[in-house]
């Protein structure tokens, strides 16, 4: 690690009236796996096709190799994108679609196809080469698309939301492809996700945006655990946001300590119990209004709603954050 | 199972459009061909002596170059109408609903009145001394009566007028369905604007296009009163030699042989373009 690769240097977007993007700034090093988490519309999408050129910021520049390509026409980046809808092409094959980037740099016949059975065996459809895209399910047109981007061996490989189409259990088993194949190659990733999981599980860094702004940047341990801003803590540590004397602290569900006895400092009432994933979450007020949930591992928890009960937590779990 | 019993009902509610179909499309056809193969009766009508003749009657010279200058006229014509539809539809399916809304209504408009009329309006635009030379006059372009009408043009102009329309729906209805996303692929992959355009675009557009040659080709063989109106007699196409033939000649099999030739001629084009699309409906005329 060590070298900046790509550059985002304060990248503003407006469509119209709305702000999409307001002032933004990263550097990447070559090599990482970087994710953009945030929910629908927070300007991720936006970010990724300004730096695959398909979008031009207002303001701001984007640095590609020490080179300013903010005006560059994308066929002119050595950057390629995985796209959301996978975008493959219907009319050619899949060696065809793989092909297709190649053939565009005129590299010789004989080179391209080594190539593409290559990266064909290296996602496992190695024999689906002959078929079409219409054939083919979901997960397979995803590698399809992986294939075709990566290919050409990019500099950094953009990937929006790949996996946001696909089943669950799919997810989980390309999660892990996908961190294998990124350290394989050592392309510089940067990923799209609205999925905290999923941001957590493979990405070296973790950008996570809100409203056109980067809230904070950091590995996954220090998003998850040392959150800088309620949304953070919110968003990716599902965490509670707790008020006391004007400021504010995220204080995670599984850190809150609940009992009917007078063992915790404040007082609350159990508003309602759920149980989902292997997990009890107590959800209870305080006699300001604020909510706060528990979570615990199993069924066992001796409240019922409506009851009055303590709860608190060790003060170390209650980090501050700004709002 | 459900379906299948819906289905033999349905076949009783579709049994008068069969009949119909039957009736008048299926029915005048076979008659055409039976026609075709009878001999001109003295006068008036026909007789029913079986013969060939009036297919090798096709061969003489003088309607062989009929079918020559159809099929070049139609050539001509489809090219303009394809150089001029394609990026009409092409940017349409690209417009705002908005705009999509008041281009497909300036394309419907003509549609509501008749096509001889507005031929006739035509007629008026290209006179020696009409409407186009009043307007180049009053621009101060100081020029002689115009030559255009009755002349081979102006054939061109009014089989480009009239067959547009169904090019500019035909490119619009495959671009409309177009997933503009493969465009930005191409264009990551490295495609310049152009190369997209030629590998994605086009390609993906093609069904549209070719349909949209058929629905203008095909047509322009036998628009044989665009030729009458705004050619004079002096163009004669295959329409013309069969309109000609059953009135003024009253040689009604040879009328039939020669529209069996252009049937044939036609559909031939249609085989091929389903041949080379795998599609087996026209876009956009459903």
């Amino acid at each position: 690690m060590g070298e900046i690769i790509l550059s985002l240097k304060n990248i503003k977007k407006r469509f119209g009236e709305t702000e999409v993007l307001k002032g933004i700034s990263l550097d990447v090093e070559q090599g990482e796996f970087i994710t953009l988490l945030g929910s629908s519309g927070c300007g991720k999408t936006t970010t990724l096709r300004i730096i695959a050129g398909l979008e031009e910021p207002d303001q701001g520049q984007v640095i590609l190799e020490g080179r300013d390509v903010t005006k560059l026409e994308p066929h002119k980046r050595n950057v390629n994108t995985v796209f959301q809808s996978y975008a493959l092409f219907p009319h050619m094959d899949v060696a065809s679609n793989v092909a297709y980037g190649l053939k565009i740099r005129k590299v010789p016949k004989t080179e391209q196809k080594k190539k593409v059975e290559d990266v064909l065996n290296l996602v496992q459809l190695g024999e689906y080469g002959k078929r079409y895209p219409s054939e083919l399910s979901g997960g397979q047109r995803q590698r399809v698309a992986i294939a075709r981007a990566i290919v050409n061996n990019p500099r950094v490989l953009l990937l929006d939301e790949p996996l946001g189409a696909l089943d669950l259990q799919l997810r989980r088993q390309m999660q892990i492809e996908l961190k294998r194949l990124q350290k394989r190659l050592g392309i510089t990733f940067i990923y799209i996700t609205h999925d905290q999981e999923e941001a957590i599980n493979m990405s070296d860094r973790i950008v996570v945006m809100n409203q056109g702004i980067f809230e904070q940047m950091g590995t996954p341990d220090e998003v998850y655990n040392h959150p800088l801003t309620s949304y953070v803590a919110r968003f990716v540590g599902s965490a509670n946001i707790f008020h006391r004397d004007g400021k504010a602290y995220a204080i995670r569900s599984e850190h809150v300590l609940f009992s009917k006895e007078e063992t915790y400092p404040y007082r609350g009432v159990v508003k309602e119990k759920s149980f989902a994933g292997g997990q009890l979450r107590v959800l209870m007020q305080l006699p300001d209004g604020q909510e706060i949930t528990a979570s615990r591992h199993g069924i066992d928890a001796q409240v019922a709603e409506g009851d009055t009960v303590c709860l608190g937590w060790e003060p170390d779990h209650a980090v501050p954050v700004r709002e | 199972m459900q379906k299948k019993k819906q289905g033999g009902k349905l076949w009783l509610a579709a049994a008068p459009l069969y009949l119909f179909t039957l009736l008048f499309v299926a029915g005048p056809l076979v008659y055409m061909v039976i026609l075709s193969f009878q001999t001109r009766a003295e006068g008036y009508g026909v007789l029913n002596v079986f013969t060939l003749d009036n297919y090798k009657k096709i061969l003489d010279p003088v309607y062989l170059e009929t079918f020559g200058q159809s099929f070049r006229l139609a050539v001509t014509s489809t090219l303009i109408i394809a150089g001029i539809g394609y990026p009409f539809g092409y940017f349409m399916a690209k417009c705002s609903p908005k705009w999509k809304k008041r281009l497909m209504m300036l394309i419907m408009i003509p549609f509501w009145t008749s096509s001889l009329i507005r031929l006739y309006g035509w007629m008026i635009i290209l006179q020696a001394k009409g409407a186009l030379y009043q307007t180049l006059h009053f621009l101060g372009m100081d020029i002689a009566p115009l030559k255009i009408l009755y002349s081979y043009p102006a054939v061109v102009i009014g089989m480009v007028y009239a067959l547009l329309p169904f090019m500019m729906l035909a490119v619009y209805s495959s671009a409309e369905k177009m997933d503009w996303s493969l465009v930005e692929a191409a264009r990551d992959l490295g495609a310049s604007p152009v190369k997209a355009f030629l590998t994605v675009t086009l390609k993906l557009t093609m069904p549209g296009l070719l349909s949209g040659v058929i629905l203008t080709f095909v047509p322009s063989m036998g628009l044989f009163f665009i030729a009458d109106l705004l050619g004079g007699n002096k163009i004669v196409l295959v329409g013309n030699l069969i309109q000609d033939q059953l009135t003024r000649g009253a040689d009604w099999p040879f009328a039939a042989a020669l529209a069996v030739v252009l049937m044939v001629m036609t559909s031939l084009i249609i085989f091929l373009y389903r041949k080379v699309t795998h599609s087996t409906e026209l876009e956009g005329i459903l």
